[in-house]
């Protein structure tokens, strides 16, 4: 059997930034957290802040340490399988890496070391400091790194001097018309996936009658963060899906599953789109709403699949269900937020266990989010690497087939295995909760029976 | 300054920022990977606790000087970096493997109850594998790549070579002369005695391998043959090789002394020669033996505007770099100061 190293390079690649995504999203939004904290502990001198902070420092460690290492691999894949993308846009995505290197990544590499081994080393105003250059840091490298990938999507400010990209106009090669909206989006993804994870930790706590304390101060700090970003967040979704509609209309029709031109069209719910036959089948839709949301009018026109050439298009079944699984979170954390601020304004938030439970499985759901997002993005760019401009297909590294899938299974195995790893010593921090700071524990005494019998 | 000055004078002075960005990174992470080797080999488990936490703090801000370096090349070469990258596939990708698992051991093992020997070895197998394929790396780059037109026209294991497998190993030795220099200064007791008496080992190790180097890559090309063994070039390289020789009788009679900083100045300043010797073989190459920085420069816009940022950050970075080796300075204690 013949290995295509475009198809496993792309795997490789789609699998090691999946992986590597997942801690960014998780951090960012941490090392916002874990400032805040710091913050208030300076600021009222509870102690449960600071039982907090050092609980949750140790995840931030963890998850940090694997976000480092599967980054590293992203920084060298660009040459290592796609050298034709890096001898042709080098001059435009090299100095945007470049600037993520200079200004995020040293910020956030030697702060780090502060923050998880200084506490006793500096003074309390440095060690502040350093958590916030941390959390600083970690957006920073947000706004590189999307403004790079945006310039993939929607490519603005360059001239083409023989087959390659230069930069005529850097304002506009940073600042391109997707960037605006990729960054905040994704800025609040990662804040909505960390508040929904401090959110399940502390209801979890909560439901078990462990760490009441604790869990009520992280509960209530994380539903104070969803219950006005997630419904924002849909908003700021609409207005990225406007800027798709204009810049990308080939992801549109695929996110939406519409075939033809014209309007009004219905928004599809559930449909399973076949592709050969350039139809949907089992379609199941609300009539002119798609029109609504696409156009902002009734009876707005929008531009089907089929007024792309066949190869100009891309892979309609997978962009249209992670946009809907992406989607369908969104909705289901503003119901979760809003639902939580009405329990907690009424007093009756510690006491709705039916809540907490669904606050406990919805932790993972930013994590679902976000890799939804980022498949519609990048499969929804398909068949082209910069859009409309350069294929895929031919930027693919002079390697063999065999090289690749090598590669690929290694990845596959190490990553598998440390991110058990990761897991596991995470849940374990997590179940064994935060433990007090000289002198004695403060939190209540673990008494499952007699916090049961309270609620 | 005009623009056909600019030409010239930009990329080598980007060639100049990468080999310093290479040079550090080589020294930094150098003794943190050659504390992981030596990791295996310390005599007891408090040992390797010491060990790790010397560099626990630092690790992640020396490795990051190796991204500096990849995305320097991307942005300031492309055309070396899609060259590169390419032939050296396997060592790179084997090397990031290497890289990850040690990474990931320093989280880990302290978190470890009863995988703690499980991490041990992933942190000494990791910095193992990483530093042996940077040095194949360096072999294959002395060897040069085959390159047609702006694309990478060999084969697969091109870089695999009785060279390259030499080269590997010769890094492997001196990074754990870099990491014996630093043990010395970051560690007590018996552990202190144990590396004093590993580190001569380690010095005879890498000069031998200095010398095989240096013997053996003339004989790759004319080129580089040219450039030490002709008159009058001889006479300029010269002292190159008898300052080698001062800087590792520094060393030894440092260790000797049981001096504290100097076995790794003596380190550094030996590194510096090797790596002065590598420049001499190898300008204004950077993909040898066909493109040279000229060749392979971005376009001048790009390289201009990534100075524009670099020139001000970089002493920031350097600074706060400084100020984060000064919080960790002194010696570390058993076990001290772990989150």
């Amino acid at each position: 059997m013949e290995l295509d190293p475009v198809l496993l390079s792309r795997f490789q690649f789609g699998f090691t930034i999946a992986f590597h995504i997942l801690f960014p999203s998780f951090t960012i939004g941490l090392a916002a957290w874990l400032a805040m904290l710091e913050l208030l502990w300076l600021r009222t001198g509870r102690s449960v802040f600071r039982e907090l902070s050092t609980l949750w420092t140790k995840i931030f460690a963890v998850s940090f340490g694997l976000g480092v290492v599967s980054g590293v691999v992203l920084s060298y894949e660009f040459g290592t399988n796609w050298s034709g993308l890096s001898d042709r846009a080098g001059n435009i995505l090299g100095p945007l890496l470049s600037y993520e290197v200079l200004t995020a990544f040293f910020l956030e590499a030697s702060f780090l070391g502060i923050m998880l081994f200084g506490r006793d080393r500096v003074p309390r105003g440095v060690y502040l400091l350093a958590v916030c250059m941390v959390a600083f840091g970690t957006l920073i490298s947000a706004f590189w790194i999307l403004s790079a990938n945006s310039w993939m999507q929607t490519p603005s400010g360059y001239e083409v001097h023989d087959g390659e990209f230069v930069a005529a106009d850097w304002a506009a090669v940073i600042f391109n018309p997707s960037f605006p909206y990729r960054l905040a989006h994704m800025v609040s993804a990662a804040y909505l996936t960390t508040a929904f994870v401090i959110a399940a930790v502390g209801a979890w706590y909560l439901l078990t009658g462990r760490h009441v304390a604790h869990g009520r101060v992280m509960v209530i700090m994380a539903l104070s963060i969803i219950v006005w970003l997630a419904p924002a967040q849909i908003l700021i979704g609409d207005l990225h899906g406007l800027n798709v509609r204009d810049h990308q209309p080939a992801k549109l029709a695929a996110m939406e599953a519409h075939w033809e031109s014209g309007g009004p069209v219905p928004l599809i719910l559930f449909a399973w789109p076949n592709e050969q036959a350039e139809t949907n089948q089992y379609e199941l839709g609300v009539p002119s709403l798609g029109s609504l949301i696409l156009t902002h009018s009734w009876d707005g026109e929008v531009t089907g699949l089929k007024a792309f050439n066949r190869a100009d298009r891309p892979n309609v079944a997978i962009v249209f269900w992670s946009f809907r699984v992406m989607a369908g979170l969104g909705v289901l954390m503003t119901l979760a937020g809003t639902a939580g601020a009405v329990l907690w304004a009424t007093g009756r938030l510690q006491r709705a266990r039916w809540y907490l439970r669904w606050l406990t499985l919805m932790g993972p759901a930013g994590f679902i989010a976000v890799l939804a997002g980022w498949v519609t993005a990048e499969v929804g760019r398909q068949p082209w690497v910069v859009y409309g401009l350069l294929r895929t297909a031919d930027v693919v590294s002079p390697v063999t087939g065999g090289q690749v899938a090598f590669s690929l299974a290694l990845f596959v195995l190490v990553y598998g295995f440390l991110y058990g790893a990761g897991l596991f010593y995470i849940s374990r921090l997590v179940r064994s909760g935060p433990t007090g700071i000289t002198p004695a524990p403060t939190e209540p005494l673990e008494r499952p029976a007699a916090a049961a019998s309270q609620s | 300054m005009t623009d056909a000055h600019l030409l010239i004078i930009v990329p080598l002075a980007w060639a100049g920022i990468l080999a310093f960005a290479v040079f550090l990174y080589v020294l930094l992470d150098g003794f943190d990977l050659g504390v992981g080797i030596l990791f295996p080999f310390v005599p007891s488990h408090d040992a390797r606790d010491t060990m790790m936490n010397s560099v626990a703090p630092v690790w992640d801000g020396n490795e990051t000087w190796l991204v500096l370096g990849g995305a320097g090349l991307f942005a300031a070469f492309p055309m070396a970096y899609s060259v590169m990258l390419p032939a050296l596939y396997l060592p790179l990708i084997l090397m990031l493997i290497g890289l990850i698992l040690r990474g990931v051991a320093f989280e880990f093992r302290f978190k470890a109850k009863w995988g703690r020997a499980l991490w041990d070895w992933s942190f000494a197998g990791g910095s193992m594998l990483a530093a042996s394929m940077q040095g194949v790396a360096l072999g294959a780059f002395i060897q040069g790549f085959e390159v047609d037109g702006r694309v990478f026209a060999g084969g697969p294991f091109d870089w695999l070579t009785p060279f390259s497998v030499f080269t590997g190993i010769a890094l492997v030795a001196g990074y754990v002369l870099l990491a014996c220099g630093w043990l010395i200064i970051k560690v007590e007791g018996t552990l202190l005695d144990w590396v004093y008496a590993v580190a001569p080992k380690a010095l005879l190790a890498i000069l031998f391998g200095i010398a095989v180097v240096s013997l053996w890559s003339p004989f790759l090309n004319d080129d580089i043959a040219g450039r030490w063994f002709t008159f009058p070039s001889i006479v300029m390289v010269s002292p190159v090789p008898l300052l080698t020789i001062f800087a590792a009788a520094g060393f030894w009679r440092a260790v000797s002394a049981r001096a504290l900083y100097l076995p790794f100045v003596f380190a550094v300043v030996l590194f510096f020669l090797c790596y002065t010797g590598l420049a001499v073989s190898l300008f204004p190459y950077i993909v040898p033996p066909r493109l040279t920085i000229w060749d392979a420069a971005a376009d001048l816009r790009s390289q201009i505007f990534v100075l524009y940022g670099l020139i001000p950050i970089l002493p920031v970075i350097l600074g706060y770099t400084a100020y984060s080796y000064y919080v960790f300075r002194g010696k570390v204690g058993v076990g001290g100061g772990y989150h």
